[in-house]
C-alpha cells in the first residue's frame, strides 16, 4: 500500500500555532472560550491549541474531553459495540462560546454526534469547529471554523494524523491509498 | 478486546476480559449520571422488560434507570399484575412478550436456573436478575465497580464474606468474579448456612469472624434470607447478631482502610449496627449509585451483538 505524507512536524506545529492566533483574532481574546477536544487525536490537539493560546494571551482556557461513541448514528448497525470512553467536561457551558477540535473532518458525522453531545451539558453560546485537516466529502451540512490544511481526497484514500501523544511517533500527516488500514 | 455475548447469565461464564471491560466501560457510564441531562442516545429505539417474580427495590429500580439512561423503553412486569397469576408459566409468558418485539428480558425468579431456561429458548437477550440462591450477576459486577473505585484493584486483595453463604446469590457471583480478577475469598458463618463442598469455588473457609476481620480488605456482609429459611438453621438472630454482625467495637481488630460492602437491603442491628452502616468503612451507598453505571455497560455491551 502507498502512502504520501503531506504534513510533518514542523508543519503542524505551524499549523496549529495559526488556528490558535485565528481563534483568538476571530473572537477578539479568551473572553467565555472554552475548548473541547473529541477522542482521541482532538484532545491532544486542543491540549496543543491551548499552549500556544497561552503563550500568545498568558492563560490557559477550561478545556474538556468529548467521547462521541454513545451518540453516533451507526450504533444499531455494526455488530460489536465500540468501546466507550469517558466524557470529562468540569466546567458549565451554558453561555460560553466552544471551541471544538477534532484531527480530521471528512464526513461531518463526528461532529453532528458531538454537537448532539455537547447540548446535552448545557446551551452554549456558539459552537465553533477547529480540525486539523480537512479532506472533503461531507456527508451532512457541517464545515470547519478554522482548517490547518485542506486536502483534497478520492474516497480510495485514508488520512491518517500521527500525533507524539498517542502513537509514540514524530508528528505527520500521511494519505493512503486503500479504503481499509 | 470485542464482546460477544448475548445474555448475561452469570459471571461463572464471563471471562477475566469480559468481566474488565464490563468495569472500564461502566466507568465511562459513570459520568452520564452526574449531567444535568442524564440520557444519552445509545438504545435509542430498543425495548427492555423487567420481568421480576419475586420482590425488588434496588436491583429493579437500577435496571430501570440503566435502560432508560440510555434511552431504551422499558416496561416492568411482576407476577401479581400478569397472567403468571391465572397460571401461565413463565416460558410462555416471556415468549408471548418475545412477540411484542423486545430486545432484551431482565429476569428475577426464585427458581434457579429461569433465566437460563429463557435464553435457551429466546432471540433477546435475558439477563439475570438474580434466579433462587444461585446468581446475581450485576450485583457481582457493581460490587467489583465499588472496590475498584475505592481501593484501585482488586487482584491480590482479601475479601471476606459474611453470613448466610448457604442461600445467598451474591455470595456465589461474587466468589466467581473475585477469584477470576486474583482477589483472595474467605467465606464465613454459621456452620448450618455454610453449604458443603464451598471450598471447590476456590475459597477458605473459617466459622471465626474475628480471623476475617483482622485480615480482610474488604469484608462483604449478606442479608439473612430469613424468606428462604423454611427449616431452623439458627437458635436466634439475636444470637447470629453476636457472633456474625459487625459493630464498631469488633472493627477495632480490622485493617486501617477496610472497606464495608451489603447488596442491600440491610438488617440494621443483625449484620451491621447503624453506626457501621453509616460509618466511613462503609460504601453501601456507592454500592447502589455503582450499579446504575455497571448495568448501563451491561445493557450496552449486550444489546450491540446482533445473533444469538
Amino acid at each position: 500500500m502507498s502512502s504520501s505524507q503531506i504534513m510533518d512536524k514542523d508543519t503542524v506545529r505551524r499549523a496549529v500555532m495559526r488556528i490558535a492566533h485565528e481563534i483568538l483574532e476571530k473572537n477578539k481574546g479568551t473572553k467565555d472560550l472554552c475548548i473541547i477536544g473529541i477522542r482521541t487525536r482532538g484532545v491532544f490537539l486542543a491540549e496543543r491549541i491551548n499552549e500556544c493560546i497561552k503563550q500568545i494571551e498568558g492563560s490557559l482556557l477550561p478545556t474538556g474531553i468529548l467521547d462521541i461513541t454513545l451518540y453516533r448514528d451507526d450504533l444499531t448497525m455494526i455488530s460489536a459495540q465500540p468501546i466507550v470512553h469517558e466524557t470529562k467536561i468540569d466546567f458549565e457551558i451554558t453561555d460560553k462560546k466552544i471551541i471544538l477540535v477534532d484531527d480530521v473532518l471528512f464526513t461531518g458525522r463526528t461532529i453532528r454526534a458531538a454537537l448532539d453531545a455537547l447540548v446535552d451539558f448545557g446551551r452554549p453560546a456558539g459552537i465553533q469547529l477547529a480540525v486539523l485537516i480537512d479532506r472533503g466529502h461531507r456527508e451532512l451540512p457541517i464545515r470547519a471554523d478554522f482548517v490547518g490544511k485542506n486536502i483534497p481526497t478520492s474516497l480510495n484514500q485514508n488520512v491518517k494524523v500521527i500525533l507524539s501523544e498517542s502513537d509514540q511517533k514524530e508528528d505527520q500527516v500521511i494519505v493512503l491509498e486503500g479504503k481499509h488500514v | 478486546m470485542i464482546w460477544t455475548k448475548h445474555d448475561l447469565i452469570d459471571t461463572k461464564d464471563l471471562s477475566k476480559e469480559e468481566i474488565e471491560l464490563i468495569l472500564e466501560t461502566a466507568k465511562s457510564f459513570k459520568e452520564v449520571s452526574t449531567r444535568d441531562v442524564k440520557k444519552v442516545p445509545a438504545l435509542r429505539g430498543k425495548t427492555i422488560v423487567t420481568l421480576f417474580c419475586e420482590p425488588s427495590t434496588r436491583t429493579r429500580a437500577s435496571f430501570e434507570l440503566a435502560a432508560k439512561r440510555l434511552s431504551a423503553d422499558t416496561l416492568s412486569l411482576s407476577p401479581s399484575t400478569s397472567s403468571l397469576s391465572k397460571g401461565e408459566s413463565v416460558l410462555d409468558m416471556a415468549r408471548n412478550i418475545e412477540a411484542l418485539n423486545v430486545d432484551a428480558i431482565i429476569v428475577r425468579h426464585q427458581t434457579a436456573g429461569t433465566p437460563d431456561l429463557l435464553a435457551k429458548h429466546l432471540n433477546s437477550s435475558v439477563i439475570n436478575a438474580g434466579d433462587g440462591c444461585r446468581g446475581h450477576p450485576t450485583q457481582a459486577l457493581l460490587d467489583m465497580f465499588t472496590i475498584k473505585e475505592r481501593l484501585g484493584k482488586v487482584e491480590g486483595l482479601k475479601v471476606g464474606i459474611v453470613g448466610d453463604i448457604l442461600h445467598s446469590r451474591v455470595a456465589r457471583s461474587n466468589i466467581y468474579a473475585l477469584t477470576k480478577l486474583g482477589a483472595k475469598v474467605t467465606v464465613c458463618g454459621p456452620a448450618t448456612l455454610m453449604p458443603i463442598g464451598i471450598e471447590s469455588l476456590g475459597v477458605n473457609v473459617t466459622y471465626q469472624l474475628s480471623d476475617v476481620i483482622k485480615e480482610s480488605d474488604v469484608i462483604m456482609l449478606l442479608r439473612l434470607q430469613l424468606e428462604r429459611q423454611k427449616d431452623k438453621f439458627l437458635p436466634s438472630i439475636k444470637e447470629y447478631a453476636i457472633k456474625f454482625g459487625i459493630n464498631r467495637a469488633k472493627l477495632k481488630g480490622a485493617k486501617k482502610e477496610v472497606v464495608i460492602m451489603h447488596p442491600g437491603p440491610v438488617n440494621r442491628g443483625v449484620e451491621l449496627s447503624a453506626d457501621v452502616a453509616d460509618g466511613e468503612y462503609s460504601v453501601i451507598l456507592d454500592q447502589v449509585t455503582n450499579g446504575v453505571a455497571v448495568r448501563m455497560a451491561v445493557l450496552y455491551l449486550l444489546l450491540g451483538t446482533k445473533e444469538k
